[in-house]
């Protein structure tokens, strides 16, 4: 496990990368590092070496996947950013969000029940459109709350997209059992 | 990024070095073994010319074991001893297998894994199908003239971890080193894009005898990335003619038929299916043990009405990985036709309907998996030339979840999670002084334990007895490259290793595969004690190459007196390497692995700063 604890290894997914610590991120260059890491450390590039090659590169590869999930994705990506900085401990247990977008969840809520139940894919295509576009729009306002360090305001965006991007699977998935 | 031009390891063997690796195509129907010659992927062929091996194994009461035509030949006259499609068993037990009650072999009614009773004792599917592997490697060898370093062995990418487990275990018993498992339409995709330099995005869609798999790829500068991959690991062509038996049966009005008439009537309607693909009818025809004839016409039409059913029951798993992957059926390149069951009409028709373009049917759907495989192999065994840089990322096709309070499944991996991949997820104690700890694994997307397939228990002990709730139990998921899972633990206040057992649901545990080794050992003319030793030995000397070469590139990175340590391992190993004395071997492999560990480590590190400033000297450039 030596080399497993090197420092490469303990620094943070961004510094990782190379790229800056920020929630604003270009996905493609992201990926193309990822790619190159990857074209290195993955395990069929050391498969013909010792056991314990074998096992390092299974270290790295299962490391540089995890790193590239989580920025990759802009609310994961968030999410690390809080806990970096120390600001995360609450996400799971704080619901509080504001009565404002608690009532307008509640009766998307209710029009997704209404369309599983009527079996119709239309009106939740409609709805995914719409929450599509919401969520859009709370991920500009995320990234200008982290931009300002603001992560009191970040943490309650985050729980906000988290409620979103769950209904919008539910959504989804719903979906996939009318279209089979 | 020519800017920098790095050598990987293993590029630096000599061209004498060539080690001897296949790619083997483990089919439900046929089996296919494949090298790298001359830098060209190649099918390997039997005395005869024939490059299909029929997955088809008879244990007669008298004679040695028959894979393949012969054992073929013997399937209407010997049924219960002759098996096929033993594929659609592996990792699965009886309540799993479809129509089972039209099967005419004896079941044993067990726990796990199905097994069947024959004349040469009980076999579970995993020493059947080591059968046929055994018969491919001796094709390869004898062709190649040399022991093989290793195979790549394809498994369709919609296999479970069992499944994949038991087919690693039926390598390990026909004495074969795994170098990876590899998802089929990921191996065809390899073949394919790297015969036509493709780029873009690309389904592959593999209908083979017994198992349908659909893969969304991503093929850019030289990295096939899966990016979503769905499917049904019981469907396939067998299905298809099952659904013509049953029409012929019903047609001629027969009345239940004998096991040997059944095996007739199927092997008939296999025929008709595969007439069919060229013709616009079929001829039935056969003579029952009865006297009673069967002499009817199967049209194009009436074959695809029967099987309308089948053909859509692909497309629900299509839309799903289309969706995993967030894209439309208009966003992919092309669609890649993969196994024989993709010659039948209704399915090119409905693939086409459904991605609106034409597939792409200009590799032979029967080889271009183990053609993939052989590309694969050679590359994993260090045989690297320049431009052979390509890499493959593929994914874990099903989700894998802990069984939590009240029978509800905790997902701690979600499918189509890039590959390797580790969750580690932490536990407590329930009582006091509590040691141990039982974890249930499952596999599968649903949210009730009852509705996922249970893979195995994992039982933890050792653990140091606390008030309950003090201990915090760390336990990792790590799934490998082959798409395989093992668990680890830790508990993290005293930082010991809790101990682990593991029960497989569905699989062979290591003593039964140990037992089975000792029994192939003891039967077969091959000495147990010269074969390890010639493992050994063949081990260690990849080892001193792996070593010379990193030697080679990477010396500066070591102190004098590291270097000094490494070179007297390496000398201490060649010099045992020669004698017979296993047992120093082993050791001096692992004195030698121990000493150049942090050694791996740096030149690690090495490569991934030198990916990251090759970028950065590339965007300077622009």
């Amino acid at each position: 496990m030596t080399g497993f604890d090197h420092e490469t290894l303990r620094q943070d997914f961004f510094s990782l990368f190379g790229l800056p610590r920020q929630q604003g991120l270009d996905v493609d260059r992201l990926e193309a590092l990822y790619r190159d890491i990857q074209a290195k450390v993955h395990p069929d590039k050391h498969a013909h070496l010792a056991d314990s090659d074998k096992r390092l590169a299974m270290q790295w590869a299962t490391h540089v996947n995890e790193a590239y999930q989580t920025l990759k994705d802009p609310l994961q990506r968030a999410r690390y950013l809080l806990q970096l900085g120390g600001h995360d401990a609450r996400l799971e247990t704080n619901t509080a969000m504001p009565m404002e977008f608690l009532v307008e969840q509640m009766e998307l809520r209710e029009a997704v029940a209404e369309a599983k139940a009527v079996g119709d894919a239309d009106p939740l295509d409609v709805l995914h459109r719409r929450l599509k576009k919401d969520i859009r729009a709370e991920y500009a306002a995320l990234q200008q709350a982290l931009d300002a360090n603001a992560f009191e305001r970040a943490g309650e965006l985050v729980r906000q997209l988290m409620f979103q991007e769950k209904l919008i699977r539910e959504v989804d998935d719903a979906l996939e059992v009318i279209e089979r | 990024m020519a800017l920098l031009q790095l050598s990987e390891p293993g590029q630096s063997a000599a061209p004498h070095e060539h080690r001897l690796a296949v790619g083997i195509d483990l089919g439900t129907t046929n089996s296919l073994v494949a090298t790298v010659r001359s830098g060209m992927s190649v099918v390997l062929s039997d005395e005869l010319g024939r490059s299909l091996l029929p997955s088809v194994v008879r244990y007669a009461a008298a004679g040695p074991v028959e894979v393949g035509y012969s054992a073929e030949a013997h399937q209407a006259s010997d049924p219960k001893n002759t098996l096929v499609s033993v594929k659609r068993f592996m990792g699965r037990g009886l309540l799993d297998i479809a129509h089972s009650e039209s099967l005419p072999y004896d079941f044993i009614e067990t726990e796990g894994m199905i097994k069947l009773k024959t004349a040469q004792g009980v076999k579970s599917p995993v020493e059947v199908s080591a059968d046929i592997l055994r018969a491919l490697k001796e094709r390869a060898e004898a062709a190649l003239g040399g022991a093989l370093t290793g195979a790549v062995i394809t498994v369709p990418a919609y296999f479970d971890d069992a499944q994949r487990q038991a087919t690693k275990d039926a390598a390990r018993l026909a004495g074969l080193s795994v170098l990876r498992l590899l998802n089929e339409p990921t191996a065809a995709a390899i073949a394919y894009g790297l015969d036509n330099a493709a780029e873009g995005i690309y389904a592959v869609y593999d209908l083979g005898g017994g198992t349908f798999d659909i893969s969304i790829l991503k093929l850019s500068k030289g990295v096939f990335q899966v990016l979503s991959t769905g499917g049904d690991s019981a469907l396939g062509g067998d299905d298809f003619d099952h659904r013509v038996f049953c029409w012929v049966i019903e047609q001629a009005q027969l009345s239940p038929v004998s096991l040997g008439d059944a095996r007739l009537l199927q092997m008939r309607a296999r025929e008709a299916k595969e007439y069919l693909t060229q013709h616009g009818e079929a001829p039935i025809t056969a003579k029952l043990s009865t006297g009673e004839f069967v002499d009817l016409k199967l049209t194009t039409e009436i074959f695809a009405e029967i099987s309308r059913t089948l053909v859509q029951k692909t497309l629900g798993p299509t839309k799903k990985a289309l969706r995993d992957a967030g894209l439309a059926p208009e966003d992919i390149k092309g669609v890649v036709m993969v196994g024989g069951a993709t010659r039948m009409p209704q399915i090119q028709h409905a693939v086409e309907a459904f991605f609106g373009k034409e597939p792409l049917n200009n590799l032979d759907p029967d080889k271009v998996v183990a053609l993939g495989a052989a590309t694969q192999a050679n590359l994993l065994a260090g045989n690297r030339a320049a431009g052979d840089d390509w890499l493959l990322l593929d994914v874990i096709p099903l989700s894998l979840g802990i069984e939590t309070m009240g029978g509800l499944v905790e997902k701690i991996i979600p499918r189509n999670s890039t590959i390797p991949v580790a969750r580690a997820q932490e536990f407590t104690t329930f009582k006091d002084g509590q040691t141990a700890l039982a974890l249930q694994v499952v596999q599968g997307e649903r949210e009730l334990v009852s509705d996922c397939r249970s893979l195995a228990r994992f039982e933890l002990r050792g653990i140091p007895p606390m008030v309950a709730g003090a201990a915090r139990i760390r336990v990792t998921f790590q799934v490998d490259a082959d798409g395989l899972l093992s668990v680890s633990a830790r508990e993290q206040t005293s930082g010991h290793e809790a101990h682990i057992e593991v029960k497989p649901s569905y699989g062979l545990s290591d003593d039964e595969i140990t037992s089975m080794l000792k029994d192939g050992y003891t039967h077969a003319s091959d000495d147990a004690f010269r074969r390890a030793l010639r493992e050994a030995q063949v081990e260690a000397q990849r080892l001193v190459e792996a070593v010379q070469s990193a030697l080679k590139d990477d010396a500066h990175l070591l102190s004098m007196l590291e270097r000094a340590h490494i070179d007297s391992c390496l000398t201490k190993l060649q010099s045992v390497l020669i004698g017979d004395d296993r047992r120093a071997i082993d050791a001096a492999m692992d004195a030698l692995s121990k000493g150049t560990a942090e050694f791996a480590a740096r030149r690690m590190n090495q490569g991934v700063r030198r990916a990251l400033a090759g970028k950065k000297v590339d965007e300077v450039n622009l």
